[in-house]
């Protein structure tokens, strides 16, 4: 009976929430600002043409510095949970000869799709995270086929890894300080060099945004023969 | 108001509402964590349509949620990442693929 009453209840719950929700858009106030009016009035100013990464990476750049540090963060924890004990041999690889063929194919259209991603962002939807997303992709599909990406491999590689993981929040963070030398606010480019600056900073945060994706896939390796801790703790003392 | 909803200009809106009413649901009833984090994810996504769906009101794209959102999505991304690999640890040591009731 009582699964029953939990089950009930969840309705209840889940249906105040959605009648509140939806009273709050029905009710929602009038907007006092028009917010895509005051974004094509000052999008001139604006190192991209773009809109959407004019906000992201101009207007709301102090936002988009805190979720790609969120992003790090996310690692971070990951890093730290990584299975202290090797899963032994790596059986990520999938012993597919079909899927390495399509990725000798598909690979450098991957990587072409992600440079364009990042320099289509300027003037039309694109953008960091998205050329982000298709290199992790890119890299998840290498794992996949078995592929080791050799240069993170070892201390040494490791230590690259987390370089270049804070590759990109340091340099949003430089130009930030370096705006600030200039006399100006923080993140806020001078007109002049905003167009470049701004493709620096997203070149950056493509690479930290797919290898934060990347290594957050590799490091859920797949489930070994080893048995369960707990398993082993249960088990009667012979 | 009831034009409004006709019109169906806040469609996504709607639907967004809908989503987050449905993974609430199933993030409270089911114990399995995959299920709770797949609840959670349709929670999330039924904010983000709410976030942009409420933008169109006849002005245009709204590219400000537009932003806000595309790197919400991302950052989505990482954190059921960083949920599963919690969950795996969990599942790793305790070989419970629940959490442990608290009475």
């Amino acid at each position: 009976m009582k699964p029953r009453l939990s089950t009930l209840l969840a309705a209840i719950a889940s249906l105040i929430v959605t009648a509140a929700l939806a009273f709050a858009v029905l009710e929602r106030p009038a907007p006092a600002e028009n917010l895509p009016q005051r974004v094509s009035q000052h999008i001139a100013e604006a190192g991209a043409a773009h809109p959407i990464t004019a906000v992201l990476l101009d207007f709301r750049s102090v936002d988009t510095l805190l979720e790609v540090a969120v992003l790090l963060v996310a690692v971070v924890v990951a890093l730290a949970l990584r299975e202290a004990q090797p899963d032994g041999p790596d059986r990520m690889g999938l012993d597919n000869p079909l899927l390495r063929a399509v990725m000798s194919w598909l690979l450098p259209l991957l990587l072409l799709v992600s440079a364009y991603l990042l320099w289509a962002g300027a003037t039309r939807p694109g953008g960091a995270f998205q050329a982000g997303a298709v290199l992790a992709a890119a890299g998840v599909l290498l794992r996949l086929a078995g592929v080791r990406l050799g240069g993170f491999a070892g201390t040494a590689g490791a230590t690259r890894l987390r370089l270049l993981l804070v590759l990109g929040p340091a340099v949003f963070v430089a130009v930030g300080i370096g705006t600030q030398l200039g006399g100006r606010a923080f993140l806020d480019y001078p007109p002049a060099l905003a167009g470049g600056l701004i493709l620096v900073i997203e070149l950056a945060l493509t690479l930290s945004i797919a290898l934060a994706l990347l290594s957050l896939f590799r490091l859920a390796p797949p489930q070994s023969d080893v048995e369960h801790l707990g398993e082993r703790r249960r088990r009667p003392r012979q | 108001m009831s034009a409004e909803l006709a019109s169906g200009a806040a469609f996504y809106a709607w639907l967004g509402v809908l989503l987050c009413g449905l993974g609430l649901f199933a993030f409270v009833v089911h114990r399995h964590l995959l299920r709770r984090l797949l609840a959670f994810n349709i929670m999330g996504s039924g904010s983000f349509l709410l976030l942009v769906g409420l933008a169109q009101d006849g002005r245009g794209p709204d590219p400000v949620p537009q932003a806000l959102v595309l790197t919400g999505i991302v950052v989505a991304v990482a954190s059921t990442a960083l949920a599963l690999v919690i969950f795996r640890r969990w599942h790793r040591v305790s070989g419970e693929s629940t959490l442990p009731e608290d009475v």
